[in-house]
């Protein structure tokens, strides 16, 4: 569905993303994991258009995104950061009623059809008591919940995630990741995400790409490329794979940094 | 948090007032004319010999109405530049659009009186040549901040304030006529500046409408703007364009008048929100009405002397500027 052929992203004169290609299809959820620095996030940058590009192509559905108009791409996906920022004043119902701007034209205003999506969406990411509060008086968990409800009215194929859990506690953190594999599961939506933390890439992807100096180092499904060897390459770190009674993706148990 | 019929009801009651306020503001002055009298002669249109008809059509009614467009204007301007820099201190002022709209109209006034026709043209090239310069100083990769655009505006402004002191030493013999309006007075502007504006500003405000939807758009930040689909930088350019269009014929109007531009997006935004939708009218009326009320304060409390409005702005718009910083407002 999404493919990304021979990448290349250069800031100023120098090149930090090389030659990387991958393809996600349709209703699987992907991950790109890698150290500090190594490029993961200016690769879904680029693919979300936030970030020019050098080389190399991005299509989606066999057509290259550079030919669609922004407002085409916007009807296809959606980014959402690890944080972003609304004006305090806003209130929940008319954030998530943004989601619809692209599918409107300049004078259209919002129908019932509209109306009907973005109550579907409050319901969906359980925000619907707060429909009129102000965005501020949201706590960090549920004002990520009220983007992705967004998100989901703007109703993207593809939903790229940077970092979403970044800020978040670990309770939040769960809440957001389980919401994504809901959507996912139940409507097909695909995903693209950035993440920190290796025990949630292998909890909830399907496929895993990890990134290392801008370079592709390797891809695959979370049993695949969740190893020691990868750890300790990717970062300098000996770990050891596990496996629990209740969930069928390895977990990465982190011992000690890798003597120089 | 406001609600939206609050934010709507908040709008209206301000428009009727600046129109209360435009009645009495007529019938303020040396003559003082009753509230009934001035509804009959201006109802009873300027053809009619009343006792009146002199005064308030021919003097009153024109400045007060230009108090209204110009404070309006300006306001809007304000408004809009906040929103495309993301950045509760811009403002025509600050920026730099009005000096160097100021610059260009002396450049024609002192040394090019025979061009006085091209007046609002070359305000508007002054005023978007002073943005782009403020835009590519203050310009970085990750935005606007607001240290880099007062830094740039102070930039700007020296550059203004040099060219408005060079022509004004070059050409002293001309400069009386112009000394009223480099201080932003509405004396004696009377019909023909009403009439210079009034078409402009009307399509100004026409377009400030098509504008509240981007605006909205914007100040939700440049990656959720992209994320709906929208040109961000198209956007910036066209409504800073707009904002530099409605300043500039003001500045062509009634020369340099400060803080409106700061100080009345911010007052309309705590009394009715952010959303532009009522903080864009909003800002309109109440600079409308804070505009009339300086300049009818200047006129009436210091008679007969006849007090600018940019300074009655000016000694209101500082301490309260400072006391917007002291609130951390921004």
């Amino acid at each position: 569905m999404l493919k990304i052929e021979q990448l290349s992203v250069r800031y100023e004169q120098k090149e930090v993303v090389h030659n990387f290609s991958f393809e996600v299809n349709k209703g699987e959820v992907l991950s790109i994991i890698g150290p500090n620095g190594s490029g993961k996030s200016t690769i879904l940058k680029a693919i979300a258009r936030m970030q020019p590009y050098s080389g190399g192509t991005i299509t989606f559905d066999g057509e290259n995104i550079r030919r669609l108009s922004s407002k085409e791409i916007a009807q296809k996906m959606c980014i959402l950061s690890q944080r972003n920022q609304a004006p305090a004043d806003i209130t929940v119902r008319n954030l998530v009623a943004y989601g619809r701007y692209p599918h409107k034209k300049w004078f259209e205003r919002l129908n019932a059809e509209d109306e009907k999506i973005i109550d579907w969406a409050l319901e969906r990411t359980q925000l619907s008591h707060y429909r009129d509060q102000p965005i501020a008086a949201l706590s960090g968990g549920e004002s990520q919940r009220a983007w992705i409800a967004m998100a989901l009215t703007q109703r993207p194929q593809i939903l790229l995630l940077d970092e979403p859990t970044t800020y978040l506690d670990i309770a939040h953190q769960h809440e957001v990741l389980e919401l994504v594999r809901e959507l996912n599961r139940e409507m097909g939506m695909t995903v693209v995400m950035v993440l920190h933390d290796l025990n949630q890439a292998s909890s909830y992807s399907d496929q895993i790409v990890v990134v290392k100096d801008g370079y592709r180092a390797q891809m695959g499904t979370p049993e695949d490329v969740m190893t020691e060897q990868m750890i300790q390459q990717i970062y300098r770190m000996e770990a050891e794979i596990q496996y629990v009674s209740w969930d069928s993706a390895p977990r990465i148990q982190l011992k000690s940094t890798v003597k120089a | 948090m406001i609600s939206t019929t609050r934010s709507r009801i908040i709008v209206i009651l301000t428009f009727v007032l600046t129109l209360i306020a435009a009645i009495v503001a007529i019938g303020l002055g040396s003559v003082h004319i009753t509230i009934p009298e001035i509804i009959t002669t201006i109802f009873n249109g300027r053809t009619e010999e009343g006792v009146y008809t002199t005064i308030i059509w021919d003097i009153r009614l024109p400045r007060v109405l230009l108090a209204l467009i110009i404070g309006a204007n300006i306001a809007i301007s304000g408004a809009l530049l906040q929103a495309v820099m993301g950045n509760p201190l811009a403002d025509p002022g600050l920026t730099g659009v009005t000096s160097g709209a100021a610059a260009f109209v002396l450049l024609i006034m002192l040394a090019n009186p025979e061009f006085t026709n091209y007046i609002p043209i070359a305000a508007f090239v002054g005023g978007l040549l002073a943005a782009t310069i403020v835009y590519a100083l203050a310009w970085r990769r990750s935005g606007i901040s607001p240290i880099t655009i007062i830094l740039s505006g102070v930039a700007v402004n020296a550059l203004g304030g040099g060219i408005i002191g060079f022509l004004s030493i070059m050409y002293s013999d001309r400069l009386p006529s112009a000394v009223q309006w480099l201080n932003g007075s509405l004396a004696a502007k009377g019909n023909a500046s009403l009439q210079m504006i009034y078409p402009y500003a009307i399509v100004g405000w026409i377009i400030s409408i098509f504008a509240i939807r981007k605006a909205n758009i914007i100040r939700l930040g440049d990656q959720v703007a992209v994320n709906l689909g929208e040109n961000v930088t198209r956007i910036r350019i066209m409504l800073s364009i707009l904002a530099v269009f409605l300043a500039a014929i003001s500045v062509a109007a009634i020369g340099m008048i400060g803080f409106v531009g700061l100080i009345v997006p911010h007052m309309a935004r705590m009394l009715v929100g952010s959303d532009y939708k009522y903080m864009l009218p909003m800002s309109m009326a109440m600079g409308a009405i804070v505009l009339l009320i300086a300049d009818t304060g200047g006129r009436t409390l210091f008679a007969p002397l006849d007090i600018p409005a940019g300074i009655i702005m000016a000694v209101i718009g500082g301490p309260y500027f400072l006391y917007l910083m002291r609130k951390k407002a921004f």
